[in-house]
């Protein structure tokens, strides 16, 4: 966030004057970052929420920000403290359940839940053809023939693209855990 | 897109925002709050009948410096602790300097006092009551001023309540220091330390009880 300080900022400036276009710009921008911020900790779905209710703390609180200081720094802080309450919820949430008893066996499948969305966030990273291949053979179970026919590829060039493909998935895991 | 429209909406409601808005709404709640406090002293406890004399003698004004330095201090600090992201070090060693003053001077009086002159000193006459004073003074300052940092944006709920607490437990031991008839330093750095202390510390608890956003 920190390269976009300059820019961010005066926008900032401008909207706490009253310049509804330079609002509107930056909130578009901090939309773009409140959601990478929120989804590389929660999963896409659930940070959508999260950034619309910091878009809304930013604006109802926004007098707050000291115009002397960097912005980034002010806005780094906000989406911060609206993760930590937001897990603060979803954990007293977690620890009082108010649904019946089949909630409790929901908890499997609200995993495997997760872990789909997790896959699908690492596979998003890969190039669209490479991408394809891995969910033909590996997700939906078709034969490298099969997916070589639909893909027009050698029967070959889809076993080496899957093989690279799941290499570089693997390299993204290590990294991220 | 929902958080498209969210933006067109939320955009639309641009209005120029006041630079002293922070500061303003502190000053609301601490203000509203310190009159409600000021007009219980003067009709529970009353002002010393004898404070056009005590203003000729240091210790008046070491008891008036010491608590209205701290408060000012205490301001500046939860000013910072309701910005995000505001550094607020200095300001918290600021907050301390008063205390450590005071302090130095209480030690230098405890020792060049007689041993049995020490005890007074430090009990005064009023030791029994005066933090609870101070405490009872500063509950319309405390609600003030969480009302006032619970519109802003405190990141630290724990921190800024407690910061709350010690601004408003400064102000009331100020406004106490109209009634208050001792002149020790000891007195003061004990029992008036005290019971900000104690204010602080409920300031921290409503800190996390109602400073969320």
């Amino acid at each position: 966030m920190s390269d976009a300080e300059p820019r961010l900022k005066a926008l900032m400036l401008a909207a706490l004057d009253g310049d509804a276009a330079a609002y509107r710009e930056l909130l578009r921008a901090l939309a773009l970052h409140l959601r990478a911020y929120f989804a590389r900790r929660l999963g896409p779905a659930e940070a959508e929420d999260l950034v619309q209710e910091t878009l809304i703390a930013i604006h109802s609180r926004r007098a707050s920000y000291d115009r002397t200081l960097p912005f980034t720094a002010w806005l780094h802080a906000v989406a911060r403290y609206k993760l930590i309450d937001h897990l603060r919820r979803a954990r007293l949430r977690r620890t009082l359940p108010l649904e019946e008893a089949e909630s409790v066996t929901a908890g499997e499948s609200e995993e495997s839940t997760t872990a789909t969305r997790d896959v699908e966030r690492l596979l998003a990273a890969l190039p669209e053809n490479k991408r394809r291949l891995v969910r033909q053979v590996r997700i939906e179970g078709l034969s490298v023939a099969e997916a070589a026919a639909r893909s027009g590829l050698s029967e070959s060039a889809v076993k080496v693209g899957v093989h690279r493909a799941l290499k570089t998935l693997s390299a993204m895991i290590g990294k991220s855990s | 897109m929902r958080t498209d429209a969210l933006i067109e909406s939320l955009s639309a409601l641009a209005e120029p925002v006041p630079r002293a808005m922070v500061w303003r709404r502190l000053a609301l709640g601490a203000g509203a709050g310190g009159a409600v406090s000021l007009g219980l002293m003067l009709a529970w406890l009353g002002v010393r009948p004898d404070l056009a004399q005590a203003m000729a003698t240091g210790a008046y004004w070491m008891k008036f410096f010491y608590t209205l330095v701290f408060a000012g201090a205490a301001f500046w600090t939860l000013e910072r602790l309701s910005r995000p992201g505001a550094p607020s070090r200095s300001q918290m060693l600021l907050e301390a300097l008063p205390f450590a003053a005071v302090a130095a001077i209480a030690a230098v009086e405890l020792m060049g006092a007689a041993p049995s002159a020490r005890h007074h000193l430090m009990m005064g006459a009023s030791a029994g009551v005066c933090p609870w004073r101070i405490v009872l003074l500063a509950l319309p300052v405390l609600a003030g001023a969480i009302w006032s940092v619970g519109r802003l944006a405190p990141t630290r709920p724990v921190l800024a309540g407690i910061g709350a607490g010690l601004a408003a437990g400064a102000l009331g031991a100020f406004i106490y220091a109209f009634h208050c008839d001792e002149s020790a330093a000891p007195f003061v750095a004990i029992w008036y330390t005290l019971g900000i202390a104690a204010v602080g510390a409920l300031g921290g608890l409503l800190g996390r009880l109602f400073l969320r956003w």
